[in-house]
């Protein structure tokens, strides 16, 4: 059971090297991952809006889609062919090329970074071995092509959406590249699959106290990353009318928020890799247990939409530049204290220390409240 | 504490979502094609005509008031004739037109006759836009227990109010033809003086209304 994919593509593998010649073999083996992340992605981000939809209904009390298929399971689909049927406009004093091009390419790194996440024992598209670099970076170009449609649209609410969003990236990419260099620390390797092999059973880096901390702030940078509640600034409803997609309609609007639903599965997948063990965990098939631990990121960060209301942008920037960033900071020299003491000791000064700064800069970023005026001749006697 | 209150909002909406799935005041909402809320009985939509026995002899006796009182004129009301072309107290054609209708209910407060009421019906959509939502009379028309079935408090208190004007149109007939009977046996003991005239008949019937029958507009 747990290399049952990894038993399905030797087969086809095998049944291609008796059928075929040995250069289409070669090809079709290749193709295999690309195919299944090709389709899986799609598929996923499909069904995650389905997901949100219903979950977000609950949370509202209410039912949510239930009228296209049993349970509105054949919702996706309808959504996908009223898409497709949608008229495309295109804004007269858009930059053409560009307002085609931005959703496009938008959805290229959001595939490609599918190829680095172990979604079991073995399976892996291709083990780099500098996995988790590549994934940062992949992820950080999505902020080109949404500025991109930003410009192109030729819309004022567009821009400023694309603005932020490149503000917001600019200032979450920090504490969020920096808050896994703890791991890499740890570890001593860039490849996911070695991240993964280095929290066996049930020693996953969350359960460390640096660990924990990293996951924390690796997780709120990645959803401030995929532009979500709370962070969604880019795309505010009630300030921008939909940011930087303001200008798109039908399959180019559905691309960007297939762009969108896939960099939540990925950077979930990311999270749970790095921090919360990948596949690792007892009993269960590995393949299992990573999309059991990825689908509770992702609830929890469909449970954040249905929460929170969204941030003001000087918030935003506050909360990244002058909380995360000197917490990762102390995070990875704590990790490293923590990798060179021995067992018992190594936790307790690694939480001390966390638990300090973490004070300190409570401290330190508590908005002052204005003391309370008291007009001193106003009602004299 | 910092925190705190992020930690109190999600309890929030978890508890919301949890409890959407067994506590029934959470989830009210009503799946209306397979569920329906229970009809009030002072709900008005879209009128009909009422006929107490036959759908042949409705209530209407088209006299057009109806018509003329409503506001967005979708009533059109031609009178019947029989073959000599004396006009009947019955339509011949009552339209009305559900595209232009907006469901006031004018046309229930003016009837003189009881004949037009407001209909619980609401699911009143069609393919068509012209000829399917024009409601000819073969539409319109429903029995009396209909009325009394959507709305009884109503349909009681009018049908008393009927009965007590029949039966004292009754009584003033028979008080009629018993002074018209008295009349002519006076008459008939007064010997053979003057051939007496007709004896009036029917004095309290409606008067005819004055204008001839609507035109089709």
């Amino acid at each position: 059971m747990d290399q049952l994919f990894v038993h399905i593509d030797q087969a086809i593998i095998h049944w291609a090297q008796a059928v075929l010649p040995d250069w289409m073999a070669v090809i079709v083996a290749m193709k295999i991952p690309i195919v299944a992340i090709a389709i899986f992605g799609p598929v996923t981000m499909m069904y995650l809006t389905l997901i949100e939809r219903k979950l977000l209904a609950r949370i509202q009390n209410r039912f949510g889609p239930n009228r296209v298929g049993k349970f509105g399971l054949l919702q996706p689909l309808a959504d996908g062919v009223k898409m497709l049927t949608k008229e495309d406009i295109v804004p007269e004093k858009a930059d053409k090329i560009a307002h085609l091009l931005a959703p496009i390419l938008i959805v290229i790194p959001a595939l490609l970074v599918f190829a680095v996440l172990p979604f079991g024992r073995n399976m892996i598209a291709v083990d780099l071995n500098i996995g988790v670099l590549f994934f940062l970076a992949m992820s950080g170009t999505t902020t080109l092509f949404i500025f991109t449609a930003a410009w192109a649209s030729h819309n004022k609410f567009s821009l400023l959406g694309g603005m932020r969003s490149v503000a917001q990236m600019i200032s979450y990419e920090i504490p969020f590249v920096l808050s896994v260099v703890p791991v890499l620390v740890v570890v001593g390797s860039f490849s996911t699959v070695a991240i993964v092999e280095a929290q066996p059973g049930l020693h996953w880096f969350v359960f460390t106290p640096w660990g924990a901390v990293g996951f924390f702030i690796f997780f709120i940078c990645a959803v401030a990353e995929v532009n979500r509640t709370p962070f969604d600034l880019p795309e505010a409803e009630s300030e921008l009318v939909a940011g930087f997609h303001t200008e798109y309609s039908g399959m180019k609007f559905a691309l960007f928020y297939m762009a969108e639903f896939m960099n939540v599965f990925t950077v979930s997948a990311l999270v749970a890799t790095v921090f919360l063990g990948g596949w690792q965990g007892p009993i269960l098939p590995s393949w299992v247990w990573f999309l059991l631990k990825t689908y509770t990121l992702i609830l929890i960060m469909m449970w954040f939409r249905g929460t929170f209301p969204r941030l003001r942008a000087d918030q935003l920037m506050g909360f990244a530049w002058k909380f995360l960033l000197e917490l990762t900071f102390v995070n990875i020299i704590v990790a490293a204290i923590w990798y060179e003491m021995r067992s018992p000791l190594n936790h307790l000064t690694a939480a001390a220390i966390l638990i300090v700064t973490i004070i300190v800069l409570f401290q330190f970023n508590k908005t002052e409240i204005p003391k309370k005026r008291i007009y001193k001749y106003a009602y004299a006697d | 504490m910092f925190g705190i209150g992020v930690l109190k909002g999600m309890a929030v909406t978890f508890k919301n979502f949890v409890e959407s799935y067994y506590k029934k005041e959470r989830l009210t909402t009503i799946e209306y094609p397979e569920k329906r809320l229970a009809e009030k009985e002072r709900f008005r939509n879209f009128p009909f005509l009422i006929f107490d026995e036959k759908p042949e002899d409705p209530r209407c006796v088209a006299c057009d008031i109806c018509a003329k009182e409503c506001p967005p004129q979708c009533i059109t009301i031609v009178r019947a004739q029989d073959a000599q072309g004396k006009p009947l107290k019955k339509p011949a054609t009552f339209d009305i037109d559900y595209s232009i209708c907006m469901n006031c209910g004018v046309c229930e407060e003016v009837c003189p006759f009881d004949a037009i009421f407001m209909d619980h019906e609401f699911e009143l959509a069609e393919y068509g836009r012209f000829e399917d939502l024009n409601y000819t009379i073969d539409r319109l028309l429903k029995p009396k227990e209909h009325f009394m079935k959507i709305r009884p408090t109503d349909a009681t208190r009018i049908e008393a109010e009927l009965k007590k004007k029949e039966n004292a149109k009754k009584a003033a007939a028979e008080k009629a033809a018993a002074a018209a009977k008295a009349k002519a046996e006076a008459a008939k003991t007064q010997a053979s003086q003057v051939p007496d005239t007709k004896p009036e008949t029917k004095p309290n019937e409606p008067a005819q209304p004055a204008d001839p029958p609507a035109e089709a507009k």
